[in-house]
This record gives C-alpha cells, sequence and structure tokens, in this order.
C-alpha cells in the first residue's frame, strides 16, 4: 500500500479545511451519521428549499478520510436539487464498490474521486462512505416531511 | 535485534508491506507459538473424539486431554478444585455466564453492582441488563486522573447495598493495575461478591485466585498464547453449587424426563454442548510456554520496553499519552494521541510500516467518555516484543504528522 494513493493533498486539505465545518443555523434537516466500530461520529445539516440543497455544513469527530470525504461532499451537493444529490451519493457508493468505474461517470465527483483509491483499504471504506450514507437518509427524511405536509395540506 | 521468543512465533517472521511485522497489538490477542500451533494440530490429526460420551479408546483419550487440560489451569491459577474450572468461548461469555445465571438469580430490586469506569463494554453491557431487568443500579468506580482507583473511592461506592463488585484486574486501555486486593476486602466486608476480569492481567502476571481470595475471575486464552474460542471462569465450589446453568443442552445433565432435568454436578453444568477440546489443548500448550518464559521475566520484559518506551514519546512534542503517570502499576499498555490526526488514520500510516497497533474506543466508550477524548491509538506488548519494536514505532510516529500536511 502506498499512503500517498489514499492521503493525497486533496485529502489532506479538505481534513484541514473549516470551510463546511460549522453550525448552521435555521438547517430544515439534522442527521447524526455513526460508525460504531471506531467512534467517528458527524452531524449533518442541511437546508432543503424548494427541492433544493440550498446549504449544507457539518460538526463532529472523525478520521481525516470520513472528514475529507464529508467535506468533499458538501462542495458538491450545495445548490443541487435532491435527485441530483441521489445520483451523486449512487456515484460515489458505486465507485468506492469498484461498480463504476468509467471515468466518464465518475467526473460527477469532482475531486472526491480522490477517495477511490480507498477500496483498497477495506478497513477504511467505512469511514469514506459514512457521511454520505448520513445524507441518504437525511434526503429521505427530508422528502417524508415534504409528502406529509402535502398530504396534511390537502 | 530480536530475542529469542520471536523465532518461536511463525507470523512474526513474515513482512508486512515490505516490512518486518511489528505487532504492537497484544491487547486485542497475541499470536501463537508453534508449539501451540502443533498442539491444536496434533488434536485433530491423532486424538480427536467427542469427550466424556464414547466408550472407546479415541473417545476417552481426548476426554482425558481435555480434564488434564482443566487441571493445569487449576493450578495455573491457583484454584482448589478443577470443579471451580469452566471452559467458555471466552471471557465475555465467562461474564455474560454470570450476569445471567449469578445475577439475574441473586440480584434484587434496590440492590447495587459496582463496576469500574475503565471496564471493557464485555463488564459493562451485560451489568446494565441484569439492572435494568432486576431493578437494582449500576454503580461506578471512578479514576482519578491519574487513572487509579483510590481507596476513598472504593471505600465510597462499595456499601451495604451492593451485591456483586465486578471489576477489570489491568484496563485495556491504560494498562493499569487495580488494587484488587482492597476491592476484595471491602467487598467482603459488606458481604458481596466480587468477580475479576483478568482478560488483561491473567496473561501478564501471575494471578493467584486463592491469594487474592476473589469470588470469580475470568479471562480469554487468544490474549496469552493460545487460540481464539477458548475462555475460563474460575467460581469459588459454594457459589457455583447454587448457581443455575447458564446454556441447557448435552453433556450438563444427569437425567432428562419429559418435563424435567436432573443437572451433572459441577463442571459439566456449565459445560452443554461439544466444547472446543483442541482449543482447550492449545491453552493448555500455552500455559505450559508461558511458564517456560515465567511471569517473573514476562513482567520485567514488558516492564524494560513501557520504561524505554515512554520517555522517548514524552520527548515527541506531538504526542499525549493517557495514564502514564506511574509506571510502577502497569503492564505493557501504552495509550496515546497524535496532535491533529485521528487514531484511525495513525494506525493506517503505521501500517504502511508494518506496524500494527490498536486504535479507536477499545471496546471502553464509557472510559473515553470519562477521559474526554472520542478514540486513542494504544500500542500494547508481550514479552516477544523488543526495543527494536519500539524504536519503529517512535521512527514512524515521526513520519505521521507530515503525511496529512501538518508540521512536527
Amino acid at each position: 500500500m502506498d499512503l500517498s494513493e489514499i492521503y493525497t493533498e486533496i485529502i489532506a486539505e479538505h481534513n484541514k479545511s473549516k470551510r463546511n465545518k460549522k453550525q448552521m443555523e435555521n438547517p430544515t434537516v439534522i442527521l447524526k451519521g455513526r460508525n460504531p466500530s471506531c467512534g467517528d461520529e458527524i452531524e449533518l445539516a442541511l437546508k432543503v428549499e424548494k427541492n433544493i440543497i440550498q446549504d449544507a455544513s457539518f460538526t463532529g469527530v472523525g478520521c481525516a478520510i470520513s472528514q475529507a470525504s464529508t467535506s468533499m461532499m458538501i462542495d458538491l451537493v450545495r445548490g443541487q436539487t435532491i435527485e441530483k444529490a441521489q445520483l451523486l451519493i449512487d456515484t460515489f457508493l458505486g465507485m468506492i464498490k469498484r461498480e463504476i468505474t468509467e471515468e466518464e461517470q465518475l467526473e460527477i465527483l469532482d475531486e472526491a474521486v480522490a477517495l477511490q483509491n480507498i477500496s483498497n483499504m477495506p478497513a477504511r471504506v467505512k469511514c469514506a462512505v459514512l457521511s454520505w450514507h448520513t445524507l441518504e437518509s437525511a434526503i429521505t427524511t427530508e422528502e417524508g416531511k415534504t409528502s406529509e405536509s402535502s398530504q396534511s395540506s390537502h | 535485534m530480536s530475542n529469542n521468543y520471536v523465532n518461536d512465533f511463525p507470523i512474526l517472521q513474515k513482512t508486512m508491506n515490505g516490512k518486518r511485522l511489528v505487532y504492537l497489538d497484544n491487547g486485542a490477542t497475541t499470536q501463537k507459538p508453534l508449539s501451540v500451533i502443533n498442539a491444536v494440530q496434533e488434536y485433530y490429526a491423532s486424538f480427536n473424539a467427542n469427550p466424556h460420551r464414547g466408550a472407546y479408546e479415541l473417545s476417552v483419550t481426548a476426554t482425558q486431554i481435555y480434564e488434564d487440560a482443566r487441571e493445569k489451569v487449576r493450578k495455573f491459577l491457583g484454584a482448589e478444585k478443577t470443579s471451580e474450572i469452566i471452559f467458555t468461548k471466552n471471557a465475555t461469555e465467562s461474564l455474560n455466564l454470570l450476569a445471567y445465571s449469578y445475577g439475574m438469580t441473586f440480584i434484587n430490586p434496590g440492590d447495587e453492582i459496582v463496576i469500574s469506569i475503565a471496564e471493557h463494554h464485555s463488564n459493562i453491557v451485560p451489568w446494565q441488563q441484569v439492572a435494568k431487568a432486576k431493578g437494582a443500579t449500576l454503580q461506578y468506580l471512578y479514576v482519578n486522573e491519574a487513572g487509579i482507583l483510590t481507596d476513598e473511592e472504593i471505600e465510597k461506592k462499595i456499601s451495604s447495598r451492593t451485591k456483586i463488585v465486578a471489576v477489570t484486574q489491568v484496563s485495556n486501555v491504560l494498562g493499569i493495575i487495580n488494587p484488587i486486593e482492597k476491592i476484595v476486602h471491602k467487598a467482603h466486608s459488606v458481604g458481596a461478591v466480587v468477580i475479576v476480569d483478568g482478560a488483561q492481567s491473567v496473561p501478564h502476571f501471575s494471578v493467584d485466585v486463592k491469594v487474592l481470595d476473589v469470588d470469580f475471575l475470568v479471562f480469554s486464552g487468544h490474549k496469552m498464547l493460545a487460540p481464539m474460542g477458548v475462555g475460563v471462569l474460575y467460581g469459588k465450589e459454594q457459589l457455583l453449587d447454587k448457581m443455575p446453568p447458564f446454556l441447557s443442552g448435552g453433556d450438563m445433565i444427569e437425567y432428562v424426563w419429559e418435563q424435567d432435568t436432573s443437572f451433572a454436578p459441577l463442571p459439566a453444568k456449565f459445560e452443554a454442548g461439544t466444547q472446543n477440546v483442541g482449543g482447550v489443548l492449545g491453552l493448555s500448550a500455552a500455559i505450559d510456554y508461558v511458564e517456560k518464559v515465567g511471569f517473573s521475566n514476562i513482567e520485567q520484559i514488558e516492564k524494560e520496553l513501557i520504561h524505554y518506551a515512554i520517555p522517548k514519546l514524552q520527548q515527541l512534542p506531538f504526542i499525549t499519552l493517557y495514564g502514564c503517570e506511574d509506571l510502577s502499576k502497569k503492564t505493557g499498555v501504552i495509550s496515546f494521541n497524535v496532535k491533529d490526526i485521528h487514531p484511525h488514520d495513525v494506525s493506517s500510516i503505521l501500517d504502511a510500516d508494518g506496524i500494527a497497533i490498536r486504535a479507536g474506543h477499545h471496546c471502553a466508550h464509557p472510559l473515553m467518555q470519562y477521559l474526554g477524548v472520542n478514540a486513542t491509538c494504544r500500542a500494547s506488548f508481550y514479552f516477544y516484543n523488543t526495543r527494536e519494536d519500539v524504536d519503529a514505532l517512535i521512527n514512524a510516529l515521526g513520519r505521521v504528522r507530515g503525511v496529512l500536511g501538518y508540521g512536527s
């Protein structure tokens, strides 16, 4: 294993960056993600309005892989529709599972492609996917709320 | 420079990522010497049969092997009778046996179960279950800032309401040795039984259950050179006798009628189903090996390693150590953190140099919360470790921050 394949500059940068790591005022959904086996714990906050993720941020503790993955994910989904966010989630998880390998298909992941090599480190895969699974659950929660409120308005 | 013991351990000859394997995760499990591997292999090649059952020679031999191992464990722990030695699959199962058989039977509403904040989850969760089911209270003995259980804390928390005191002899996170004699003295003065988790002590120094006067003691074979899947429960005969069986089925019965069963006497009462006889023979070979090395020697080697490693770690400005103030009551366990770097990243980076350490919460969430840390790195030694292993660790730690773009 070559460390420089895993701990790339872009991952080190996102790990140190506090740009997306902050409390959000008035989020529409907050969800905790946990890796019980290693103690990684993040709290993801989203502000979803009219089907668009207007803002996203996170707080919590974790390793460089999970912190960088979360930060990159937030950069990618901010300003995107729920459907686009879901496509990004599916593409990222597909990349980690090595089900998606075509460069063209991975292009939408932009910097997050830097985490592709994590699939060579089985012990760390769960660190990379934590925030993405949390986002998926948050979106589902948000959609549930929308359908509930639209139902009750009828 | 390796010591002579290294040659007895095939896995320690391996290279990892092109580097010599530096195995510093002995608190999780130890490596196995060839004599243990051969004993298990020989059992299945030459003696395998179901003990206590067949009236043919192989089964008689398997029974003999199994019961000889029990006698060896009895002597090893200084117990009075072989009926007081129960084979389980590990310390966790032994503790569950005690929680479900002793705890669920003898704990009543309002009683208190006392454990320490430095317990492994295996000595916390079963007692939470008992406390919830029986309306009892779980009380914690808190360690002081140095990780030590003080006399005052023991005096304060163990009271006339206390019925069970379940404590680890050595913290798996900090390696600090708890004052078991004092705890036993106080607990017995209020009529409570004492359960000692010996998972991190029995492999590292001589433990005599009669000298300590503990009521129960558990340990795992795999943390002491034996194969995984073999553990031990020691219990005083009069206590084991009044406890109901934990698991029921074959081999633990005397006679079974349609609606009722009379149970076998000790130790069979607690050994339902076919046991891990090959593993038990491995444990027997492990005890032989440990006794050949000698506990005074093992203690000496581990002491020298921490006295060599800790001052070196203290010289690194980016290292925070936990529970390293007093090295006189400590086994070969060092918990630490690297500034700005999560333990999992430290572990991955060290792995690239062939160095295996543990990173995370070490199955001790309450202690981590109490220490105010999310996770730590843990290097844990055994007698086959060397100064060269410590040097490799120190050198590799010097590179960790650089990998993630931090200055030293």
